[in-house]
């Protein structure tokens, strides 16, 4: 099948003389690409030379190309866009590899550019020659290696269309430098790709949709577990409609936050490991559990063995292979999540189930007395009231991007979501150094929306050099560093499972206040809760990037805790005066 | 239903082209799951290659290989031929020695299985066998007291039973994005 037949051949008075690496941006700029993260080098130089002449595209110079990935991947996330990333042979190349997993992980549209040596030294070991196409194998949704000009097109059409469609994910074409510097006579495509070997969608069957329909109906203790899926499908209307004409309550995966109003009556919160005491608990008593876009991760389930084994489970998923994989469902729809429950809407029943609202709502009265928004104040400044206290001030409106580890399940409990997309978190891969860069991206995907980055102090040294990428480029977004001196979510661990022995968790960081003021930024700095206020309006009022050092307790835990492997019912609770007091007989 | 592993038997029609072979054993490595036997060769279809994959699995962890290797775009068709009627067959070549005293007995053994002899020298002999698994054991095993000098095999093959054929070249030719394949097997 020769890959010439794909031209329009009503379009002969487009045809042109290009170069590859012009034919690089022309397609970019069909598909709509209005911006791209990446950083020169040899053999992507054609590339770059090229793009001089695309001046419609943005392009941001980055610190680091695992910056430019997550770039990329922040942008898609905030837009549902394909997020473009550009590196060079060799160390660039490999440089964008924990992005890549890092999308792939987290069903990120992505497509990947990255220059590689000339044909004729493939396999010579040239200089910043990598094997890129290999490295990536299994952190892609696809790849290509493309060796002449002729082919590029095609090439980046499918690339951009495997990325975006059925279960998002990266997609790398590495481009030889010879491929990039050949002319050829172009004419733009401008057909559908056909690919004969790829079925993004999936028909729902009736006789599945009847059953899920039945089995809601005999349920009594019905629960909604609601992933990633319903943010990537823009579900969230249909799920509305769905739980409001059911009655049937939602908990959320970390990354399914915002695709449930968090206000709503029958939103309940997030599951898993830190997830909320009665979420967990109402999973293990539930009779029904409907999955929605998510795959049963080990952070969400806790122990298999004794994960919801009162409940049957519905689960639909775009990807077929994710039925079954780590829990056994009694009924399996493959298809758009969106679909699929607006199919469902005209054959399910609204149903009173009164005692399990009461249980429910019995199990969220015993965790209120622990949250430590509810303790008494010790004058300790707590990342929860950093968190909390941003919530509130922003009115849960910002777009937050949070990094890895215990501020990013605090943020998760405690800035409450009401709207999609505008949690931006590494939820698969859990890489620190994500949030920085990645709000990046999702400023320049949603320039009007208030961003902050909210990060460790372990997480924001890895990825800070993006400092310089935010001044270069003169974009506002806000970072609120929860500075606690350790690498937090390893010390707690240390204290639960290691006897409290601290290795190699305890951190000195630089000053980053000073650091701020080094790019030209603002810094600020706050140790004490009624502080917090005051340098929230002073960021959100500065022109420019912001960095907040909030030096915060040092040794606080997240609570509750699943220990990994654990039953998820059997969780490691805050430790409360209050409710010790109450247990007093 | 069995949800204990036992061998299964899987063919899949996939795009010939550079790096397939990568891919599909990246995937039963990345999933940790034992390839038992993996053979790969052309078809009546130019650009196609058909493989036969044996694999030890439990009737869920049959379904996701069949769902994952559809995940590949170079995959075009898949199916789980282990309870279908199939014919499966393995092709051996066995060196092995017989001078002047045992080559009758070589020869004899020979006509029992069925095996041709392909090559013939004053030491030894080159047998061709075709058949299962089992029968080219069974006559490794009888002939390894004459002394066996090499062997070699393709590892299976399979295709199954009657007239019914793979809608391949349907696909290649209309190019439908193909909703009404694979779910079925995939959701139950």
């Amino acid at each position: 099948m020769a890959r010439e037949e794909h031209a329009d051949p009503a379009a002969p008075a487009l045809r042109a003389r290009r170069t590859g690496a012009q034919i690089l941006w022309e397609v970019l700029r069909q598909e709509g690409v209005e911006v791209c993260f990446g950083y020169p080098g040899g053999a992507i130089m054609p590339a770059y030379d090229a793009l001089l002449g695309y001046p419609e595209i943005k392009h941001v110079l980055v610190r680091h190309e695992q910056g430019g990935a997550h770039m990329a991947d922040g942008y898609a996330r905030a837009s549902g866009k394909v997020g473009v990333c550009i590196g060079t042979s060799g160390p660039g190349a490999t440089n964008l590899v924990t992005g890549i997993a890092t999308a792939m992980l987290d069903s990120v549209p992505m497509v990947a550019i990255t220059g590689q040596v000339s044909s004729k030294l493939i396999g010579s070991d040239a200089f910043q020659e990598v094997d890129i196409a290999g490295i990536t194998l299994p952190i892609t949704k696809h790849n290509y290696l493309v060796t002449r000009a002729e082919d590029l097109a095609q090439t980046l059409r499918e690339a951009f269309y495997v990325a975006r469609s059925g279960r998002p994910g990266p997609v790398l074409v590495d481009i030889t430098k010879d491929a990039q510097q050949a002319s050829i006579d172009y004419v733009p495509h401008t057909r559908p790709v056909r690919l004969p070997g790829y079925r993004p969608k999936h028909a729902l069957h009736e006789e599945q949709l009847a059953k899920a329909a039945l089995m809601i109906a005999e349920a009594h203790r019905p629960l909604i577990l609601a992933g990633h899926g319903i943010v990537k499908s823009e579900a969230t209307r249909a799920l509305l409609a769905f739980c409001e004409k059911t009655g049937i309550p939602v908990a959320s995966t970390l990354l399914g936050l915002g695709g449930f109003p968090a206000s709503h009556p029958l939103a309940l919160g997030m599951m898993g490991m830190h997830g909320e005491a009665w979420v967990n608990h109402a999973i293990q008593e539930s009779d029904l559990l409907i999955a929605l876009g998510m795959r049963f991760d080990d952070r969400v389930t806790g122990n298999l063995k004794t994960y919801a084994v009162k409940a049957k489970k519905i689960h639909v998923e775009i990807d077929p292979a994710e039925i079954n994989k780590n829990v056994k469902v009694d009924l399996g729809i493959v298809g758009d999540v969106r679909e699929a429950l607006q199919a469902l809407l005209p054959r399910v029943e609204p149903k009173a189930r009164k005692p399990w609202s009461a249980r429910i709502h019995e199990l969220r009265g015993d965790s209120a007395v622990r949250d430590i928004q509810n303790l008494p104040d010790t004058g300790h400044l707590y990342a929860a009231h950093v968190i909390h206290d941003l919530w509130r001030l922003t009115e849960g409106k910002a777009l937050v991007v949070s990094d890895v580890g215990q501020h990013q399940m605090w943020e998760a409990q405690y800035y409450r979501h009401d709207y999609a997309r505008k949690l931006i978190t590494s939820g698969g891969l859990g890489t620190m150094g994500f949030s920085l860069p990645a709000a990046v991206g999702a400023k320049f995907a949603k320039p009007g929306e208030e961003v902050w980055v909210i990060v460790g102090d372990g997480g924001f040294q890895m990825t800070a050099c993006e400092l310089a990428t935010c001044a270069q480029e003169g974009i506002k977004v806000n970072v609120a560093i929860i500075n606690n001196g350790f690498l937090g979510m390893v010390r707690q661990w240390q204290e639960f499972f290691y006897d409290g022995r601290y290795s190699a968790t305890p951190m000195k960081s630089p000053d980053f206040v000073k650091l701020a003021d080094a790019h030209g930024l603002v810094g600020l700095r706050v140790t004490k809760r009624d502080e917090i206020a005051a340098a929230v309006a002073k960021a959100r009022a500065t022109e420019g990037t912001v960095v907040i050092d909030f030096r915060v307790e040092q040794e606080d835990s997240v609570y509750p805790m699943v220990p990994a492997g654990a039953d998820l019912h059997d969780m490691i609770r805050r430790p409360s005066p209050l409710v010790e007091k109450a247990d007093d007989p | 239903m069995t949800d204990r592993p036992t061998l299964r038997t899987f063919i899949a029609y996939v795009h010939d082209r550079p790096g397939v072979l990568a891919r599909i054993a990246m995937l039963f490595r990345r999933r940790a799951w034992n390839i038992v036997s993996l053979t790969v060769g052309g078809t009546h279809v130019a650009g196609l290659s058909r493989m036969t994959i044996q694999i030890e699995a439990d009737d869920d962890a049959a379904r996701r290989v069949e769902a994952n290797l559809y995940k590949l775009l170079e995959v075009l068709w898949v199916k789980d031929i282990t309870r279908e009627p199939s014919i499966k067959r393995d092709l051996a070549l066995i060196k092995v020695k017989a001078d002047a005293t045992t080559r009758a007995q070589v020869l004899q053994l020979c006509e029992v299985f069925r095996a041709k002899t392909v090559d013939v020298s004053q030491e030894g002999l080159v047998l061709e066998i075709t058949g299962t698994e089992d029968k080219i054991q069974g006559f490794l095993e009888v002939l390894r007291p004459l002394g066996v000098i090499e062997m070699v095999s393709t590892g299976m093959i399979a295709i199954t039973r009657g007239a019914e054929a793979p809608p391949i070249e349907a696909w290649l030719n209309v190019g439908h994005d193909r909703d009404d394949v694979g779910d079925d097997e995939a959701a139950e």
